[in-house]
């Protein structure tokens, strides 16, 4: 379990974890914006910017890497806010705040770096998309793929594909729940769900009458796990119910 | 038939070497795709209708050979009579006849079609005269030009393969690399990183399998090596990879290329299939028991995918969009297996560098620069075209000596080079000897040796604008300060050549170029600011007289520039022919008037004028003449 130093305090982590768990665990208060500890980091947004120095470095010498998908080594000594890591964060967030104006995240995370108005030319056409890609690695993490970032540069986009309704998205909403700034909208209720324009039947539970999930999400929970569609049909009440029903059994039994 | 033994390879050289000499005279016509789009197909075509026509090719064994790209594109149709070599330029089908009877037949030289020195007005005889290709030494394009690229036997007779087969029949793996690290060999992608120190890391990455890939993703402005020699020699390529492999234990290969090179797809295919016919590709190679096979992928055209894990990914069917390489692609590279990738010039050097020794490769060049260079000569200079050059020449011979000056002898002003990662060189160092390190320090780089060489009509606001839409364009918008970044940059340009510049849009410029070049994620962001930072070092005065004057020192960006006639003027009508507008009236043989309502400030006018008797003037100082 290698050691490192973070803003001078000493911390020991797995090997196999992140400079930034390391930096949280040493108690240093690195922002994210496409981090999410489920998913593989990815680099994206660049807020997790620190300054680190391998063991055999001289020791002024410095290079700024994302913590995020940066691997930990015995030795290492990190510096998480030297000005520099400071500044690009400054830039990266006046960028963001040019890009999304009125998004509250944003104007949240610029405020708390010193940002009151972007030096920047403002969007045009404001959006609530930070091109996080959080979205699209949900969607391709639990197998389903359905949307994807599109164009490239300044004309990217999330869309799905010929930005029509996905034929592969099974309206699990794991893109909509995942974003953090709420940008991906969709609409539900107890008998339908429609998200990326795409409209789906929802399962409603036979004994309490409550919406589960989509039809589409339980064949895909079910062509996965090889657990039988019916099981995916019941709300967790029902569940609990029938569990505790077991249970009543079991106590006559004894 | 297929060569199993190294014996057969030695009979097949010989062969080869046979046939190549039995021709008394030879005919190379160049058809790289300049050339090609000069017409040297109907020239090449017409030279294979003569000659069987007067029945040449067995009277006199008369070879016609389309060869790749001889470099000197500005002067194309190339046609080169061998043995004599002499160098016929822009030649029309219809010189054929003329050409096969007196310079094939009679040994008479046609004067009118022999290149002129511009600086010495005379015509010149042979290839080697010729201060064009004189001053150069060609490793990695050793045999373009000279060889028909589509048959395997006329690249043998130039020496192919001749270092595969040292390889493999004489040397172990660790011999191969150590007489790699030997050459001093580095990556001619634009980085410079060391061949064989690459090789070592990944050679020592844990697994069985492994694989060589070629980087044949040139997209910068201007840069055309890699797609001559894919075009002019593929064999060089796949014979570097091999013995990459070889040293590397790798049996697979893969070669990227653009799709927008068709004609290096189809050379780079059918060498691949006619090595593997013969055996140099496949199983089994030479009959040593060596495998190693190589397959094409073919790029879309991201300019980002000549990123090493964009590239990668590309190969493996995903995004092309780079990931951060804190686990070098040596280790963990393509499919996450240890990968080996190198540009087309640096494989199609490693067949050289085995065949005659490191030591012979490292004797050229400087101390850590070792070798020759291919550059891509372009711009405002009379010898545009391709070039290859010790490591270590000076700026000014390269431009001056090779590229034969500026166009219509005006005054220098910078040379770009390395692509839109690099930056601008100014005239005071023009002495520079060109290595990686030199290039660095005076804020450029290598990269993909372009050279863009542009006169005293070029405003550097301007240019540092053109790279920065460029990669606007390219970004793959993965990371913020890269996507963003570019796009805020370019909106503070666009003001400052529209005049709209403001007091502290430098700055803003050196902040956003700061916090791209620590920031970014992959190279591509990280190196963008370059021709924006080596502008703003050598050509600050420019960028305040957009700002304070609303001027362009240069007289090219048309929101900020007027034009007029000067005394000058005799009054010929050239320019009242080019203007686009109709804004020039005047009698003949009288001075002439810019109707400034009506000019949109073109240049046009300029550009013809005989008697240089347009000049440019601010905007803005029209302006105050109307209020005086």
């Amino acid at each position: 379990m290698p050691t490192l130093t973070v803003n001078g305090r000493k911390v020991t982590v797995d090997a196999d974890a992140s400079l930034l768990e390391a930096c949280r665990k040493a108690g240093a208060d690195v922002p994210t914006l496409c981090n999410f500890d489920g998913l593989e980091p990815w680099g994206g947004c660049r807020m997790c910017v620190v300054d680190m120095s391998l063991a055999s470095w001289d020791d002024d010498w410095f290079k700024m890497v994302t913590s995020c998908n940066h691997p930990v080594e015995e030795g290492m000594t990190v510096v998480t806010d030297s000005e520099r890591v400071l500044a690009t964060r400054r830039v990266v967030l006046d960028l963001l705040l040019a890009r999304c104006p009125d998004t509250p995240l944003i104007q949240q995370l610029a405020r708390e770096h010193g940002i009151e108005a972007t030096s920047y030319e403002r969007n045009p056409e404001p959006t609530d998309c930070i091109l996080c890609g959080l979205c699209t690695r949900v969607c391709d993490h639990i197998g389903i793929s359905a949307i994807s970032s599109v164009g490239r540069g300044w004309g990217r986009e999330i869309a799905p594909p010929f930005n029509e309704p996905p034929p592969d998205c099974v309206g699990c909403l794991a893109c909509a729940e995942i974003c953090p700034t709420g940008h991906i909208t969709f609409t539900t209720s107890s008998l339908s769900r429609t998200i990326w324009g795409k409209d789906f039947e929802m399962l409603r539970d036979e004994k309490t009458g409550e919406a589960v999930i989509t039809r589409a999400q339980a064949e895909h929970f079910a062509k996965r796990s090889g657990v039988p569609a019916s099981y995916f049909e019941k709300s967790d009440r029902s569940k609990r119910r029938e569990l505790a029903k077991t249970f009543e059994k079991l106590q006559v039994l004894k | 038939m297929r060569i199993e033994s190294f014996d057969q390879f030695a009979a097949f050289q010989a062969e080869a070497t046979v046939r190549d000499e039995s021709r008394s005279r030879k005919i190379l016509v160049c058809c790289g795709t300049g050339c090609l789009a000069n017409g040297a197909k109907a020239v090449a075509e017409a030279f294979a209708h003569e000659i069987a026509e007067r029945g040449l090719d067995t009277e006199l064994k008369l070879g016609v050979t389309s060869t790749g790209c001889h470099g000197f594109c500005e002067r194309g149709p190339l046609v080169v009579i061998q043995p004599e070599a002499i160098l016929y330029t822009k030649v029309k089908p219809r010189r054929v006849p003329d050409i096969v009877e007196k310079t094939v037949i009679g040994g008479e030289v046609i004067n009118g079609l022999l290149y002129k020195d511009p600086s010495s007005k005379q015509r010149i005889e042979t290839y080697d005269e010729i201060p064009f290709y004189a001053n150069q030494v060609r490793v990695a394009m050793r045999n373009i030009g000279r060889i028909d690229p589509t048959d395997l036997m006329d690249a043998v007779a130039h020496g192919a393969y001749a270092g595969l087969a040292k390889a493999l029949s004489g040397m172990s793996p660790d011999e191969v690399l150590d007489e790699v690290e030997v050459s001093g060999q580095r990556g001619r992608g634009g980085a410079g990183f060391s061949t064989a120190r690459k090789w070592r890391s990944c050679k020592a990455a844990a697994g069985d399998r492994r694989f060589v890939l070629c980087n044949g993703d040139e997209g910068d402005p201007g840069a055309f090596k890699d797609r001559s020699i894919m075009e002019g020699d593929p064999h060089s390529v796949l014979e570097g990879m091999a013995i990459g492999a070889y040293a590397l234990g790798a049996h697979e290969g893969f070669i990227y290329v653009r799709d927008e090179y068709p004609l290096a797809v189809v050379n780079l295919q059918l060498a691949i299939a006619e090595a593997r016919k013969a055996g140099l590709l496949g199983e089994n190679i030479m009959g040593s028991g060596f495998d190693f096979d190589v397959k094409i992928s073919r790029g879309g055209g991201a300019f980002v995918c000549g990123e090493s894990s964009a590239l990668m990914r590309s190969i493996a069917g995903k995004t092309g969009e780079p990931r951060a390489k804190y686990v070098h692609s040596t280790a963990k590279g393509l499919f996450d297996l240890p990968t080996v990738l190198n540009n087309v010039e640096t494989w199609a050097g490693i067949g050289a560098i085995i065949a005659n020794g490191g030591a012979w490769f490292a004797s050229m060049g400087t101390e850590k620069s070792k070798g020759t260079k291919a550059f891509s000569l372009v711009g405002k200079v009379k010898n545009t075209g391709l070039i290859e050059l010790p490591m270590g020449t000076s700026l000014r011979h390269i431009i001056y000596d090779i590229g034969g000056g500026i166009l219509k002898d005006r005054p220098f002003k910078a040379v770009q080079t390395g692509g839109p990662s690099g930056g601008c060189v100014p005239e005071e160092l023009l002495d520079l000897p060109v290595d990686y390190e030199k290039l660095t320090e005076a804020g450029s780089m290598m990269g993909s040796g372009g050279m863009i060489v542009m006169d005293d009509r070029t405003c550097m606001v301007d240019v540092a604008r053109y790279f920065l839409a460029f990669l606007t364009e390219e970004s793959c918008g993965k990371c913020v300060p890269c996507r963003e970044g570019l796009k805020q940059m370019l909106a503070i340009y666009d003001a400052l050549v529209e005049g709209r510049g403001r007091e502290g849009d430098i700055e803003k410029i050196e902040t956003l170029a700061a916090c791209m070049q620590l920031g970014s994620l992959c190279e591509l962001g990280k190196s963008a600011p370059n021709p924006v930072l080596s502008t703003l070092k050598y050509f600050r005065s420019e960028y305040q007289a957009h700002i304070e004057a609303k001027a362009c020192p240069a007289g090219i960006c048309r929101a900020l520039t007027a034009f007029e006639i000067t005394e000058d003027c005799d009054g010929c009508h050239a320019c009242t022919k080019v203007c686009p507008t109709d804004a020039i009236s005047g009698e003949k043989k009288k001075l002439h008037v810019i109707d400034h309502d009506a000019c949109i400030s073109c240049g046009a006018c300029l550009d013809i004028c005989p008697t240089e008797s347009i000049r440019t003037l601010p905007k803005v100082e029209l302006a105050q003449r109307e209020v005086v």
